[in-house]
């Protein structure tokens, strides 16, 4: 895979630290990510904090490629971070992942 | 020199609002019993099974009683069918309502939707600006100036506690704001809470409401008989009594300003006609730390947290016979509330500041 000069990559956790269908949370230079795995292995990153009320979605439950904020049940696909439905009204940033060896690598820029 | 007076304000938009966003207590951390992740993810799974199996029955009741109230009209018959009618109308909606709207009930999303729409005209909660004032509940439950669901403020009205039990206030109240819905108008305080992007959804289902309530009361008007209310409308309010008996259990006399679910809200062991009635709501305090957990998970849930829980009541009698005093001694001594003990088995901090439950519990 062929990255852009100015992308920044960081490792956001080991493939093994997140269970299949769960979500784990990673934090970075004062921001905070919740980076997830499916039931087949595919990883994915969303911004950590539900857009509904801040409250960070690593707490939350992952069914198929959705997340369930813990708090008021407001769901995201974490494919897209497009909301689906009230209370989550407004959509999740997203970002690239990829897998480099056993480490999860994030891309953060 | 005397104390100040206490200001109960439960308004969104007045003092007690502002305060609370000082003192940290809006949309603030809330205390969580530990539990590993693994077994919470197991509780949190959803089915379709228990949900279906218990739609499948209450609407077989509903037809069941429905049935014998119409066939025994007009003689004295009909009334133990039409009070089982209105309890499954006007009591079980209420819990069909919460957990659809929570949208744990089912797994599949439609089927929590369309229960929940069903649920919501059937107990008078119009669908969408209830959901947001739900999810602010679950923000900041019994926080004064925030919550907007608080059943019974200080000093409690106990002619309106009465008068709740057939929903006289708040029934006129919400049709009341379905016909300003049905204007596209919403209240202040409901321009706090819902998105304007949901506000079209709301003008909308008032209409379609206000459609069928005219439809409802015209069919009585041209057949000269209010059977056709006895169905659907007037359920809402002579089958609400249980629902209050059950409703009033969550949070009535308990500490207001804290943030720890186990010192505001009431789990409550019910029989299992009740907890099929009421869903598993009983099971509060989890609920409301867990919201994820569907409530056929709730008796398992609450069994691996009840040694950080206070102890959990034995039946509505026994929890009565806790509210009643409190209330009455409210009215004169507003400042009271039942101290929830948590038991020494808990597993917090007590005398960590950051810990809610080390908060005292004052008005504000």
């Amino acid at each position: 895979m062929s990255h852009l000069p100015n992308e920044t990559w960081v490792k956001a956790c080991e493939i093994g630290d997140i269970e299949p269908e769960d979500v784990i949370r990673f934090d970075h230079e004062g921001r905070t990510f919740a980076i997830y795995r499916t039931s087949d292995d595919k990883y994915y990153a969303t911004d950590g904090l539900c857009t509904h009320e801040k409250v960070h979605l690593a707490k939350g439950f992952v069914m198929d490629h959705i997340i369930e904020c813990p708090k008021h049940n407001g769901r995201f696909d974490f494919t897209t971070g497009k909301a689906q439905g009230a209370p989550a009204c407004v959509n999740l940033a997203t970002y690239a992942v990829r897998i480099n060896g056993t480490q999860v690598m994030l891309r953060v820029s | 020199m005397s104390a100040p007076a206490i200001e109960f304000d439960y308004s969104l938009l007045g003092k007690n609002a502002k305060l609370a966003e000082e003192k940290g207590l809006a949309s603030a951390d809330w205390y969580a019993s530990p539990i590993p992740r693994k077994r919470l993810k197991e509780l949190m799974q959803r089915r379709n099974g228990p949900a279906i199996r218990d739609t499948l029955l209450w609407f077989t009741l509903l037809a069941l009683t429905g049935f014998l109230a119409y066939h025994f009209w007009g003689t004295w018959w009909c009334i133990p069918f039409f009070i089982a009618y209105g309890v499954l109308y006007g009591t079980a909606s209420d819990s069909r309502w919460h957990e659809c709207g929570h949208r744990t009930a089912f797994k599949t999303t439609w089927m929590n939707d369309v229960i929940y729409e069903i649920a919501s005209f059937m107990v008078i909660r119009e669908s969408t600006s209830w959901r947001w004032s739900h999810t602010r509940h679950h923000t900041d439950t019994i926080i004064v100036g925030r919550d907007p669901e608080i059943a019974v403020p200080r000093p409690p009205d106990l002619v309106g506690v009465a008068l709740a039990f057939f929903i006289v206030k708040s029934g006129p109240k919400e049709f009341k704001r379905v016909a300003r819905h049905c204007l596209g108008s919403l209240t202040p305080e409901e321009k706090l809470y819902v998105p304007e992007s949901e506000w079209p959804r709301i003008f909308l289902v008032a209409r379609i409401w206000a459609l069928i309530y005219a439809g409802i009361i015209a069919w009585s008007i041209a057949i000269h008989s209010i059977l056709p209310l006895m169905f659907i409308g007037l359920p809402s309010f002579y089958g609400a009594w249980l629902m209050v008996v059950f409703g009033l259990t969550q949070h009535a006399g308990l500490a207001e300003n804290v943030l720890d679910h186990r010192l505001n809200s009431r789990t409550i062991y019910m029989n299992p006609v009740f907890r099929f009635l009421y869903w598993n709501m009983n099971y509060h305090v989890e609920h409301h730390m867990f919201p994820m957990v569907p409530n056929y998970n709730l008796p398992a849930l609450h069994a691996e947290l009840k040694d950080d829980m206070p102890r959990p009541y034995r039946g509505i009698i026994e929890t009565y016979r806790e509210i009643i005093p409190t209330l009455i001694r409210q009215r004169k001594e507003p400042t009271y509330f039942v101290r929830r003990e948590l038991p020494p088995t808990a597993k917090t901090a007590a005398n960590d500041p950051g810990y809610a439950h080390a908060r005292p519990a004052e008005p504000l």
